[in-house]
């Protein structure tokens, strides 16, 4: 019997290019948030190396502020592929002074994260850190490369980028440099939620609609949560929720949803009007929020 | 992923021309805009007393950018009918620009070329459809923009159609790889909407026509390469003695019994299996990510390069090129790069240019050296023979880069003769 294999050119796209980064790199590293496109990323590194492990470990840079659903579903994701997982916690970088935790109705930790990565690309010599941005997300992104080169402070020169031409990555960097690498540049949100689904990828919980303590300000949900500031007239309510992006619970804000299953997801993001950072607090902050944390080494 | 066909796209033309309107348009025209996005570029319109939406707005995505209103990197756009995708690499069309529109058409199969209905073909029109004609792009639409302020005149449209076809003369295209489209991006004419005000043109209108184009048909089609990125060695119980080569299919296809030959080495074996993640399949078409194993053990590292054994490629320690110039450091007679030939890498010493290339099909001169934007022809000399096709043949082992050994950046890229 014959049977003809028709690649799917956004995937068959990531893994050429996850394949490049094995190849290319002595210390590459996953960079993984629990979100959907890292998860993503992962069963796409499945796929590039199969029947072989994944030949690199994930990172998650830990902000103390993560969902609970996130963690456990991030664990039990590393066991079951039997995969290496290294935490480094923004607590950390906090308690020894690095940083300072931010005060106020818009406290977040989602800027100091910058510092807790840098640190741990610093402690294990990471030369490729791979990531799930998409350049359709942010405009900022939209001019991001492939590979994209950092230097020793985790500095994005967006002037001064390499051009890539064809599919050919240029991975060779000096001594204390390295290079994010973005996978599924090329991906939309909706293709990332039609993979998921085709593929029967799981995803945590709370990517579905389900009941929730939450408040409004700024036209936003907000999860009322300890870690989340909440000014005394602003009301918990419990109202039926999802959310569309996953970060830390002080820059991620939900949508009201009655979307349980991920055919309901999928059909309600084909019909969304809104984009999905349109749900990212930390993205409000300017017009060119983006683009101004990137220079400094956000992921 | 639903099973959509992708159209990728690269767009030339300048600020002037309404490159970014366009793009805005189709992406309002497609309700790829959302709200949020809609939103900011209203407030900013009337920020700066428009009377229409400032669809630029939508693309310009760097704060230089959108200080002096000009776009300065290659920008990716994404937009998708119920039918396709599309990816739009949305490259500036200044002269001093040629490197981006270079890089924007090499991952594009289609290149749209803008022009200003009021100015006709002019210069730069003459240099992009220089570089889609050098990087052999499977189609260009040519989209006579601003119609609404020529009063949708077919007589201008066909003046320019003409002017345009005398050049299309001195290229490689057929005519049937170049379709003409009026339009109006500012006021929507032709763009997914059919035109009354232009009721004299018959065609499609440009979504239309980027939507019948088969990605088959865009694409080269010849022999089989398979540049082999990864061996793939699982070392576990399940897969003690597996080997596997993983990377990408250009070219043509490649069936399981296939007598393959192995380059540099020039052994031979049968493709054993061709597997994708956990699945079997018996022949995989182009552009396919596969992993392989072959019959015989074959000692094969990332570099190598698979092909038919009836279908083996050029290999030449030598070879004439053209080279675009992509770096501000100037290429020079004498000078050793990395060459990178798909996932191969070999030294590389330029012994000689032959000619700078004018970029608008005028003729060519000879030269020291190829600066920034330049385009020309050189002899490289290679440490190790590569396995190659003239670029006319197969695009992605015929082309290649060049990387700097002192500051790693990419410096030129090659097509081979």
């Amino acid at each position: 019997m014959s049977n003809l294999l028709i690649p799917n050119p956004k995937e068959a796209e990531s893994i050429h290019i996850l394949r490049e980064v094995a190849a290319q790199f002595e210390r590459p590293v996953l960079l993984f948030s629990g979100g959907k496109d890292s998860i993503t990323l992962v069963r796409l590194a499945q796929k590039a190396f199969y029947p072989a492990r994944i030949p690199f470990p994930l990172l998650h840079i830990d902000t103390g502020h993560n969902f609970p659903e996130t963690i456990e579903f991030r664990d039990q994701l590393v066991e079951e592929l039997g995969l290496e997982l290294i935490v480094r916690n923004v607590q950390d970088s906090i308690d020894q002074g690095k940083v300072t935790e931010e005060r106020g109705r818009y406290a977040s930790r989602n800027t100091l994260q910058t510092t807790t990565l840098l640190d741990a690309i610093e402690e294990f010599k990471f030369d490729a850190c791979i990531g799930g941005a998409r350049r359709d997300e942010e405009k900022a992104r939209a001019k991001e490369r492939v590979f994209s080169v950092r230097d020793d402070f985790g500095q994005w020169d967006e002037k001064n980028q390499r051009p890539e031409l064809f599919n050919m990555l240029n991975g060779k960097i000096e001594q204390g440099q390295n290079v994010r690498v973005f996978p599924i540049s090329n991906w939309t949100e909706l293709d990332v939620w039609e993979y998921i689904k085709t593929e029967n990828i799981e995803i945590p919980s709370i990517y579905f609609a389900h009941k929730r303590e939450v408040f409004f300000r700024d036209g936003m949900i907000w999860t009322a949560n300890e870690h989340v500031f909440r000014e005394e007239h602003e009301q918990v309510e419990e109202k039926m929720v999802r959310f569309r992006t996953v970060g830390d619970m002080t820059c991620t804000a939900a949508v009201l949803s009655e979307a349980r299953t991920l055919d309901a997801v999928v059909d309600e993001i084909r019909a969304s009007t809104i984009s999905e950072r349109g749900a990212r607090i930390d993205d409000k902050r300017s017009e060119a929020a983006m683009e101004k944390r990137k220079k400094v080494g956000y992921f | 992923m639903e099973n959509r066909k992708l159209i990728k796209i690269a767009t030339a033309g300048s600020v002037d021309d309404g490159k970014s309107t366009l793009i805005g348009r189709l992406l309002y025209d497609t309700k790829s805009l959302t709200t949020d996005k809609l939103e900011a570029i209203e407030k900013t319109s009337k920020q700066r007393g428009f009377d229409y939406l400032d669809f630029s707005l939508a693309t310009d995505g760097l704060v230089a950018e959108r200080e002096q209103g000009i776009t300065i990197d290659v920008a990716h756009i994404y937009f998708n009918t119920d039918k396709t995708n599309f990816i739009v690499a949305d490259t500036p069309g200044h002269v001093e620009y040629t490197r981006n529109m270079v890089t924007g058409a090499s991952t594009s199969q289609v290149a749209i070329i803008l022009i200003d209905a009021r100015k006709g073909v002019i210069e730069q029109t003459y240099r992009h459809f220089f570089i889609s004609n050098l990087l052999r792009m499977g189609h260009v639409v040519v989209a006579i923009n601003k119609m609404d302020l020529v009063d949708y005149d077919e007589d201008v449209f066909l003046k320019i159609k003409e002017d345009f076809e005398a050049l299309a003369e001195k290229s490689n295209f057929k005519p049937e790889q170049i379709t003409f489209i009026p339009i109006s991006a500012l006021k929507g004419e032709n763009i997914a909407k059919k035109s009354d005000l232009m009721s004299w043109y018959l065609g499609n209108t440009l979504l239309d026509h980027l939507e019948v184009l088969e990605p088959a048909d865009l694409e080269e089609n010849g022999p089989a390469r398979f540049p082999v990125q990864y061996v793939i060695r699982p070392k576990t119980e399940a897969f003690h003695d597996f080997r596997g080569f993983s990377g990408t299919l250009y070219g043509g296809n490649l069936k399981v019994g296939d007598e393959v030959t192995i380059l540099p080495s020039f052994t031979t074996s049968k493709i054993k299996s061709i597997q994708f993640f956990d699945k079997e399949y018996t022949e995989a078409t182009p552009g396919a990510a596969i992993t392989i194993t072959l019959e015989d053990e074959v000692n094969i590292s990332r570099g190598d390069m698979m092909v038919k054994s009836a279908e083996v490629p050029n290999s030449e320690k030598s070879i004439t090129a053209t080279i675009c110039q992509v770096n501000n450091k100037p290429l020079r007679p004498g000078q050793k790069y990395t060459l990178q030939h798909g996932v191969n890498r070999v030294l590389a010493k330029v012994e000689s240019i032959k000619t700078r290339i004018y970029a608008d099909f005028s003729g060519e001169e000879p030269t020291e050296q190829l600066k920034l934007n330049d385009i020309g022809k050189v002899n490289l000399r290679l440490s190790k023979a590569i396995h190659f096709d003239p670029y006319e043949i197969n695009k992605s082992n015929g082309s290649f880069i060049l990387i700097d050994e002192g500051s790693f950046d990419t410096v030129s890229v090659g097509f081979i003769e």
